[in-house]
């Protein structure tokens, strides 16, 4: 490696501005996200430090949605965690992909790296490390996708948090909730196993709702699941 | 209080463990190809969960009608969210025809 001269910028650095540059357009999106957490967070009574303290914690948009409006309908901590714990399942599929790139890497870049592994991180990550380029580098593009995300998200909760003690509850505010994740469900639906996955869960949750402790979510997803691996398999014996 | 942070604690551990699984930590295992499948099938799932008894439940009781107007904004912001693909437009049109619908009724 050559010796970098004053007047260039270091190659890594180079690397993590691009990373920090390529992520800015997807806080569009992040940030309202981010601000209905902090209100919704309020309305279901929320300590503030704690909903602020769930997004450097957690750091998982949907996962914390969802857990506001469980702890506002009193739901356990168990049942709390293990459905965050379901819901950023999906996460185990980003990491999986990304090992090719990031073997070669010290098991302390790893450790770093995982942290920052989101949706909106991980597409714009995947997207570099798909490019022919040569990967030695690219976990800085990563590392700086990963924080300006990181940045984002926290900013635009606390923004969330103040604005949520003042508005008012007949703004039905958490009817952004369900919106949030029709958003994110419906370009999921690409194939009929995925359409099967949805209903399913969907009928599921309305036919079990009085179960206890909110179990019914669990269990909506677990059958959901099933459905959608059951259709991909009678799809494939079919056609 | 403490409980809160134990529960965000454990919450975060375990997204954390996730993130790290097989990227740090089970590098070497060969993930079978039905739980690979399976993880596909998470978001749809898990998300509409949470949808339909939003839409659909008023109280703990099926209301399926014209005067659930949670059930008719889901409607449109779905079909929005299908043209568009993009989140902000599918929120947006969603809270826009709950206030309508709303304000219609208080007036008519």
């Amino acid at each position: 490696m050559k010796p970098s001269n004053g007047s260039q910028i270091h190659p890594n650095r180079a690397e993590f501005l691009a990373g920090a540059l390529n992520e800015l357009p997807l806080l569009l999106g992040v940030f309202p996200f981010g601000m209905i957490y902090g209100v919704l967070a309020m309305q279901a009574l929320m300590p503030a430090a704690a909903a602020q303290g769930m997004s450097a914690i957690v750091f998982a948009g949907s996962s914390q949605f969802i857990s506001a409006q469980l702890l506002a309908q009193g739901a356990p901590s168990l049942v709390l965690i293990g459905t965050v714990f379901i819901v950023n399942l999906r996460h185990a599929l980003y990491s999986a992909s990304l090992l090719p790139y990031t073997r070669h890497l010290p098991m302390k870049w790893k450790a770093l790296l995982a942290y920052f592994l989101t949706d909106e991180a991980y597409v714009v990550a995947i997207a570099h490390y798909d490019n022919e380029t040569p990967v030695e580098r690219k976990h800085w593009y990563f590392l700086g996708a990963g924080i300006t995300l990181w940045a984002g998200w926290q900013l635009s909760t606390a923004a969330g948090i103040f604005l949520g003690a003042q508005v008012p509850a007949s703004w039905s505010l958490d009817f952004a909730l369900a919106l949030t994740f029709i958003a994110l469900v419906v370009p999921a639906m690409k194939d009929r196993p995925a359409v099967a996955a949805a209903i399913i869960a969907g009928l599921i949750a309305l036919a079990a709702h009085a179960l206890p402790y909110k179990l019914w979510l669990i269990a909506a997803a677990i059958g959901g699941i099933l459905a959608g691996l059951a259709c991909e398999e009678l799809c494939r014996r079919s056609g | 209080m403490q409980t809160i942070w134990l529960t965000l604690a454990a919450a975060g551990l375990l997204t954390y463990l996730t993130r790290l699984s097989f990227m740090g930590l089970l590098q070497h295992w060969q993930m079978p190809d039905m739980l690979r499948r399976a993880l596909r099938f998470v978001p749809p799932a898990v998300l509409s969960a949470i949808i339909f008894p939003d839409l659909l439940l008023r109280d703990g009781v099926l209301a399926f009608s014209l005067d659930n107007y949670r059930l008719l904004a889901g409607v449109v912001a779905a079909l929005v969210g299908w043209r568009t693909r993009n989140i902000l437009w599918t929120i947006a049109s969603g809270m826009a025809t709950l206030y309508l619908l709303q304000w219609l009724s208080i007036r008519f």
